[in-house]
């Protein structure tokens, strides 16, 4: 039992500090991908090409001033950087990332814990990133940070029901909630081929659950001067940052879970490559994606942006239910 | 190790230490300054009008019940689409006529005007 556990806190802790990795080096990234986008050189003085820019911000952010706005509602706004970063690293418990290894004589499963449950668990974590940004924008006391705090509370609880229809789909397929088992499912195809319009659903609504551009209305700097993290901070702000680039971390993980094969290599000659450094790959490749979308698309208005979850999204999940229901029992199954 | 659960409450251990330390942390390294006009709320420069805390949209009051609504029958959803496969042919009609009831439901609500946005 005690070798058990030593073996989860040190694969957890891994996977810690590759989540952490991918956070700061995700902000780096943002910042070079914008510049490039927008033929600039973006940082480039701290270490070679800016790679030391994230260690410099980090050190910058611990030692300034740590405001608490007056007449704020003190606990809710300590509690709320706390749970920006929260539901991301709960997530890291149950992402595949490899086959099983044997090492020491003992197999080693890549993956924390391997429940029946992980997708809905998923889910359920994953909700409570919305408290980070209501009570973030309730506590403050000033009108931004407010707006933008019922905007995203909308906006989150619309998109959430459609990625949680938009992944129904791939659990028909599979017949599990364990995301061990539908990558396993994905070995000789990916699921993205079976459900193409599963896949853009998810990804449309990940990206609004992710408050990123062209859904980032919580935001909106233009409209909201800083959107729900206004009147933050020191550390506490970098929190809420930390805490969006690690769900986006998260969230590209699980696409590349559910859809696009996880570990499995996407073609056979290659397979030699082991299973940690394909995810990898897949991860950053969905994550740039994120990012070249950001740079790409102007924003949503509010109005259209609740209009299309409610009145185009949500019906299209509900038509991929039966087509493909209707499609395995015609075809006996996929 | 499948099914095991335990290994969750390491991770809740590890996610709810690091957010606590973290925002510690900037409370303790930080200096501390405070002044009347650097603590006061963020309005574009020009003094605060009234209570932030203002009465609010009714329209988002609107939308958090129909979440509550469309996601229990999403929630529903969920263990017929693991036992799909056993299921076959019944189940499939089964869940037309369960998004059936949804859509009607839906309807109902669009043509209220519920999902308008104004």
């Amino acid at each position: 039992m005690i070798v058990a556990i030593i073996v989860v806190a040190v694969k957890l802790l891994i996977l810690f500090a590759v989540l952490m990795l991918f956070v700061a080096y995700g902000t780096l990234a943002e910042r070079k991908v914008s510049g490039h986008i927008q033929d600039r050189l973006g940082p480039y003085h701290c270490g070679p090409h800016g790679l030391l820019q994230p260690l410099a911000d980090g050190l910058k952010l611990f030692f300034k001033e740590d405001i608490v706005a007056a007449e704020s509602d003190k606990i809710l706004y300590y509690l709320a950087p706390m749970i920006a970063i929260v539901p991301a690293i709960l997530a890291i418990g149950v992402i595949p990332f490899g086959e099983s290894i044997t090492l020491f004589g003992r197999k080693i499963d890549l993956v924390v814990t391997d429940i029946n449950v992980a997708l809905l668990y998923l889910l359920a974590v994953s909700s409570f990133s919305v408290y980070a940004i209501v009570f973030g924008g309730w506590s403050s006391n000033s009108k931004y940070p407010l707006l933008g705090g019922l905007r995203s509370a909308a906006q989150f609880i619309s998109y959430e029901l459609i990625l949680g229809l938009s992944i129904m789909g791939v659990i028909m397929v599979v017949g599990s909630f364990s995301l061990v088992d539908i990558v396993h499912y994905q070995k000789s195809m990916w699921m993205v081929v079976y459900q193409p319009l599963a896949f853009i659903i998810y990804m449309i609504a990940a990206t609004a659950e992710l408050n990123r551009l062209p859904f980032d209305l919580p935001e909106a700097e233009s409209e909201l001067v800083g959107g729900y993290h206004t009147e933050y901070s020191s550390m506490k702000f970098a929190m809420f940052f930390l805490g969006e680039y690690a769900n986006m971390t998260v969230t590209s993980a699980v696409a590349v879970c559910l859809f696009l094969g996880g570990w499995y290599s996407p073609v056979s000659f290659l397979s030699w490559i082991p299973g940690p450094i394909w995810f990898v790959v897949k991860l950053v490749a969905v994550f740039f994606f994120l990012l070249w979308l950001r740079w790409t698309y102007p924003r949503f208005r509010y109005d259209q942006l609740m209009v299309f979850s409610w009145k185009y999204l949500l019906p299209l999940a509900l038509v991929n239910i039966l087509a493909t229901g209707g499609v395995m029992i015609l075809f006996g199954g996929i | 190790m499948k099914d095991a659960y335990w290994p969750l409450i390491l991770v809740l251990l590890l996610a709810v230490g690091f957010g606590v330390v973290a925002v510690l942390m900037s409370t303790l390294l930080g200096p501390k300054k405070p002044d009347p006009i650097k603590l006061s709320p963020y309005e574009c420069g020009v003094d605060p009008v009234g209570d932030a805390r203002m009465p609010f949209f009714v329209h988002y009051y609107v939308v958090a019940l129909l979440f509550l609504i469309f996601d229990i029958e999403v929630v529903f959803t969920y263990p017929w689409a693991v036992y799909f496969k056993k299921l076959g042919l019944f189940g499939l009609l089964e869940m037309v006529v369960f998004i059936a009831v949804f859509l009607a439901i839906f309807i109902y609500v669009w043509g209220r005007g519920a999902l308008e946005w104004e």
